[in-house]
């Protein structure tokens, strides 16, 4: 990671500008990631097939740590829960946790572009997957073999296009009739 | 004391919140694992999540249907082969039919009594699967057919090679059903070579079955089928369950390790049969009962 290198005055001026994402437009991008969650697939895709639900709570938290809290994923994890049909609590928890951890560095995370975030919310995935496989080994099922952590390394990585995607409709139009 | 003014007022820090939270997840880990009182919890957020788990799964839908749109230019084709199918089970059936005569006349000439299959018919609602998982703890797979439907707890799924599990949670247009692959889910099955009754187990691992607690000496073979049984009034009598993949006998165990696959496809088919035994509740003798 390259810490040592300082943002210039520049980088801050080539910055987009965007608008802020209204509760709709939030909401509706969670929909949405569920049903990528929920799109029926072959299992050896869905061995590699990132959580988008998390994905997005993530993006939204770094954003707007105000308006995205524990409350949306800890209600998005039960649903998650149903559909997948694990322990009820499971998923809720995990993700519960991967806000917390968010949280604390969003701050930290918005320094960096979206190409050098990604390894950090892997990390962040790592932690969310093995609390799942911690409830989930407590609660009396089997250790499903680390393939189980395709899906942080592929989530890590759709990182990029997830928040380069949630981000186009903010952006802001440049005005033409502008200086 | 002034208080902070409402711009600097946040709520409580995310610390709490999390120990918040994860106070409220791990009671509900622990009552769904233990106690399992909170079944309308699941059955209401089941209902919210219908409708987006419907849209997620119209690509699919679409994909039938135009697949069966081109199936279409090959329906004469397919009705031959299907009327050749048909006349070469049709010799089946009528052996089936003279043997079921016999086996009648020879139950009759021993005194034994009628067969239980008398008294159960069995009636079958056709499902398709609407959502399988991505998660690998669970061997479980959701049904379009719900309580609406008449869908029952404890109705056998079958598919057209043999069993795949069992129906233990039903909502309002969906069920779930637990697969044969399932660490909690027993089948009372029977070898059909010699008729040993046993029950057989799911490991949790895909494409796995066991039979547990058998002797060294038992007399299973690898290939042997085992079908259902019958015993305990879920599963009609005689559908196949697995086949026996390799049985172990390590020296430091008593029993012998008997490993077998499930015949029908757990993983891959898309349209199941719910069966649903119409079976009169079984009379306890009035021994038992003391």
């Amino acid at each position: 990671m390259s810490r040592d290198k300082r943002l210039s005055a520049d980088d801050y001026l080539k910055q987009d500008v965007y608008d802020t994402a209204s509760n709709g437009y939030i909401a509706l991008t969670l929909v949405l990631a569920l049903i990528l969650n929920f799109l029926p697939l072959p299992n050896y895709i869905l061995l590699f097939r990132p959580d988008f639900v998390v994905l997005t709570i993530l993006y939204w938290c770094v954003q707007y740590p105000h308006k995205m809290g524990m409350s949306v994923a800890f209600i998005m994890g039960l649903m998650m829960d149903v559909a997948n049909v694990n322990i009820l609590g499971q998923h809720a928890l995990a993700y519960c946790i991967a806000v917390y951890l968010t949280l604390i560095l969003c701050r930290r995370l918005r320094l960096f572009n979206t190409w050098r975030q990604a390894p950090q919310i892997g990390f962040i995935l790592f932690v969310m997957q093995t609390t799942m496989i911690l409830i989930a080994v407590l609660g009396g099922f089997r250790f499903p073999g680390w393939e189980y952590y395709f899906a942080t390394a592929s989530g890590s990585l759709a990182w990029i296009p997830v928040s380069l995607l949630l981000s186009v409709p903010l952006k802001q139009k440049p005005d033409p009739n502008a200086l | 004391m002034k208080t902070a003014p409402p711009f600097f007022r946040h709520g409580p820090g995310p610390f709490a919140k999390l120990i918040v939270f994860t106070c409220l997840s791990c009671l509900l880990i622990v009552e769904d694992l233990r106690f399992k009182r909170f079944h309308e919890v699941r059955q209401i957020i089941g209902t919210v999540i219908f409708p987006l788990q419907r849209i997620a799964y119209a690509p699919t839908f679409i994909y039938d249907e135009v697949k069966n749109f081109i199936v279409h230019f090959n329906l004469l084709e397919e009705n031959a082969k299907l009327r050749r199918q048909f006349l070469e089970n049709q010799e089946y059936l009528l052996r089936f039919h003279a043997l079921e005569a016999e086996n009648a006349k020879l139950r009759e000439l021993l005194g034994a009594i009628e067969r239980i299959e008398k008294s159960t018919e069995t009636k079958t609602i056709l499902a398709e699967i609407l959502y399988t998982p991505r998660d690998p703890f669970s061997h479980k797979i959701t049904l379009n057919k719900g309580i609406y439907h008449k869908v029952q707890l404890g109705q056998a799924v079958i598919d057209d090679k043999g069993v795949i599990g069992q129906i233990t949670r039903i909502y309002p247009f969906s069920s779930e059903v637990t697969l044969l692959t399932d660490k909690n889910h027993s089948v009372p099955v029977q070898v059909l070579r010699n008729s040993l009754r046993s029950v057989i187990s799911g490991t949790g691992k895909n494409n796995e079955l066991e039979l547990r607690y058998l002797s060294i000496n038992i007399d299973i073979q690898p290939g042997d089928l085992l079908v259902t049984s019958g015993i305990g009034g879920v599963y009609p009598p005689g559908i196949p369950v697995a086949v026996v993949e390799k049985i172990e006998h390590s020296p430091s165990d008593d029993f012998s390790r008997i490993v077998s696959n499930p015949v029908a496809g757990v993983d891959r088919n898309r349209q199941v049969l719910i069966l649903s035994m119409m079976q009169p509740p079984v009379e306890i003798p009035a021994e038992a009962k003391n």
